[in-house]
């Protein structure tokens, strides 16, 4: 049998799969801050929160109401992205004229209240979520097992990425709000209500990460700061594919989500450094990211 | 009826009497703990209502001593830790730190108690060193360490067969000490260590580690790493089918609000050691019923650790009639400790404090009669050996 550089090909594809899986919540959740960032300028420090607030309202959903997952995932994103929408029409809005700084500190701040709340609540170790009966167990591809979760995780983010591409980059919709970032003013010349669309797509930015939330919860820890842990990779994913990119953050988050998993086969201890040493390194070579226009 | 008036009369009296001698010794104990953070599960609130039923059931108030409860979070950060205590110590008068989870914070309390006219009573934090190089006369380490943790599992995992590991570790110092310990033990028994892999601390996908060590052919995967690593850890194990498959994992850290969050269909399974399980025996499962009827949950071990102690340390200054540190902790030390969780034991001259220890296995959910039915005993680690001999803890004080 032949070797790469030491490890058994099987091996390999395997990490690369998982790489993969992975890849598919930096995607989601990076897509959800592009969005926020390139049509509304907030940088959104709550994505985190919000993503870890979906995974609990599934939860919730399931134990006080008895709502299964497949409705969680129709349910919960729709929740937090009303919750979203509320922070969006009370506060968040007071800040476009100032500063990035101001939106960024709101934001965190939020975070930590959320995060805190819910601790204080829930407590700290975590809730159990099961994996929905219909995607339990898994599939031997040779090379490895994957369960059936992973397979319906990438799918699933595959989808949803794609459409969200497509809807702002190819339909009319997405062509009045790429317009209402550029001019607002001219755009509601033409009578259509931008402060109403710029809070619903905060509002969709929200209920993405919320969404990747409801996917994480039957394979991650459901826990107040299962989002905290995960914000900061997502942020350099979104650096390194250039603030506000759609198309660069899907792109990023996944092949990303393949590096890591290799690093993890030839080094492990670097893992979680990998993303930050190539987040550097495309600071200094392309400092709009790899997708990414200089204004 | 005259006769009933004056029985009552006799009663009030000597109540009187009783509360008048209650203003002689006044006691004052802290539970330091975090209260927000990762531990405050296993220790944080409940520590402190532990310790309040230890005051009630010792009966302090009828016994002519007035105790108080305070305490204060630590946010598992050594510099916090010690703040609190000095303030504590200089200030507040407290008596007794208890608690105190996170070995880093505990060795930081331990090094300010040892200079103080103070006693402490450790429950939450798993370092051997607290009784070994860094053992003090005023510090008692009650409920368990890293090096019976790694005894119990790994000894016990290799006489049942387990004799080949596979080390998925934290990478920080908690998670190499664990495993260096562990491993260890595990070429002691007569096992194989096969390899290990380091994963970034705290980490959140697991699979790419745990797929290295199935390909490993491991009998045992251990994890030594704790918190939401180990949650995370088991949970993508049980999905990726590893259990199911014929391997065994091993928890080195793991405490039962750890399962209760896994839930069982994920944790089935799993070994681990503990020094206290609420379903024990009849004295383990009443305390246990009453502490859930206060708190909410089932107490952990960390918290029956800290009624346990508590309980003892008022037993020793009834005895003394002193709170004074040296003269009590030599008492707690003279007098065995039994107390309702722990059973009959004894304080070493290093301050560990010495009792059974068990191998538990996770049921899976048919074999649950309930909530909180979570354990079943593999095997009880009999208190001669479950904690590591005197000689070899480097301890200055038994020199």
């Amino acid at each position: 049998m032949f070797e790469l550089l030491g490890i058994p090909p099987q091996a390999l594809f395997g990490q690369l799969l998982l790489g993969l899986i992975n890849g598919s919540f930096y995607a989601i959740l990076s897509l959800g801050l592009a969005i926020i960032f390139g049509l509304l300028n907030i940088i959104n420090f709550a994505h985190g929160a919000q993503y870890m607030l979906g995974a609990f309202v599934a939860w919730m959903l399931l134990n006080y109401l008895g709502i299964n997952y497949w409705w969680a995932l129709l349910l919960a994103p729709l929740i937090v992205g009303i919750t979203g929408v509320i922070i969006e029409r009370l506060l968040v809005q007071r800040l476009y004229h100032l500063d990035h700084l101001y939106g960024l500190l709101l934001t965190f701040g939020l975070a930590l209240i959320i995060q805190g709340v819910l601790r204080n609540q829930y407590g700290i170790s975590g809730l159990p979520y099961t994996i929905p009966s219909q995607l339990s167990g898994g599939q031997n591809l040779g090379f490895m097992f994957l369960p059936n979760y992973r397979g319906w995780v990438v799918l699933a983010s595959l989808v949803v990425c794609i459409a969200t591409w497509f809807v702002i980059e190819k339909t009319r919709l997405g062509a009045y709000l790429r317009a209402a970032t550029e001019n607002p003013t001219l755009v509601s010349a033409f009578g259509i209500n931008v402060p109403r669309m710029i809070t619903l797509t905060y509002g969709f930015g929200v209920a993405l990460a919320g969404f990747a939330g409801v996917l994480a919860a039957p394979i991650y820890s459901v826990n107040p700061n299962m989002g905290a842990d995960l914000i900061i990779v997502v942020f350099a994913v979104v650096v390194i594919g250039g603030m506000g990119s759609i198309l660069g953050s899907i792109i990023t988050g996944f092949s990303l989500g393949l590096i890591e998993g290799l690093t993890k086969v030839f080094y492990p201890e670097a893992s979680s450094v990998v993303i930050f040493v190539i987040m550097a390194i495309v600071l200094l070579i392309k400092p709009a990211g790899l997708f990414g226009r200089t204004a | 009826m005259r006769k009933t008036g004056f029985l009552l009369a006799s009663l009030a009296a000597s109540l009187m009497a009783s509360s008048a001698f209650a203003q002689d010794i006044s006691v004052k104990i802290g539970v330091l703990n975090d209260r927000s953070g990762i531990y405050a599960d296993l220790a944080g609130e409940g520590s402190v209502v532990a310790a309040r039923m230890a005051v009630e059931d010792f009966g302090a108030a009828a016994k002519g001593m007035k105790v108080e409860i305070v305490s204060a979070d630590h946010q598992n950060k050594p510099d916090v830790a010690s703040t609190i205590s000095r303030q504590w110590l200089d200030q507040d008068g407290v008596n007794a730190i208890v608690d105190v989870p996170t070995s880093s914070a505990a060795l930081a309390v331990n090094e300010i108690v040892k200079g103080a006219n103070a006693t402490f009573i450790n429950s939450g934090a798993g370092t051997a060193d607290l009784t070994g190089v860094a053992c003090s006369p005023h510090t008692v380490h009650w409920t368990y360490d890293t090096w019976a943790l790694a005894n119990g599992t790994g000894s016990a995992m290799v006489k049942q067969g387990g004799d080949s590991w596979f080390f998925l570790t934290a990478d920080y110092a908690f998670g190499h000490a664990l495993e260096r310990d562990t491993a260890a033990v595990v070429e002691k028994a007569g096992g194989k260590v096969l390899g290990h892999v380091r994963h970034p601390f705290p980490g959140t996908d697991f699979s790419s580690f745990l797929l290295q060590a199935q390909s490993s052919g491991a009998k045992v995967i251990g994890l030594a790493n704790a918190g939401g690593d180990t949650v995370n850890a088991i949970k993508q194990a049980a999905e990726f089918g590893i259990t199911q498959a014929g391997q065994t994992l091993a928890g080195l850290l793991i405490f039962v609000g750890d399962i209760h969050a896994l839930g069982l269909q994920t944790a089935q399974g799993l070994v681990l050691t503990e020094s206290f399980y609420w379903d024990l025996n009849d004295s383990t499962r009443e305390w246990s019923a009453r502490f859930e009827k206060l708190d909410g949950d089932k107490p952990t071990m960390v918290q029956a650790g800290v009624y346990a102690g508590v309980l003892h340390y008022l037993k020793a200054i009834e005895a003394t009639k002193t709170t004074d540190a040296d003269t009590v902790v030599a008492k707690m030390k003279e007098m065995p400790t039994d107390d309702p969780l722990f059973g009959k034991g004894e304080i070493r001259a290093d301050g560990r404090k010495i009792h059974d220890m068990y191998l538990f296995r996770v049921k899976s959910p048919e074999q649950s009669k309930g909530p909180w039915d979570y354990y079943e005993t593999l095997e009880t680690i009999p208190a001669a050996e479950a904690f590591r001999p005197m000689a070899d803890g480097n301890c200055p004080l038994v020199k």
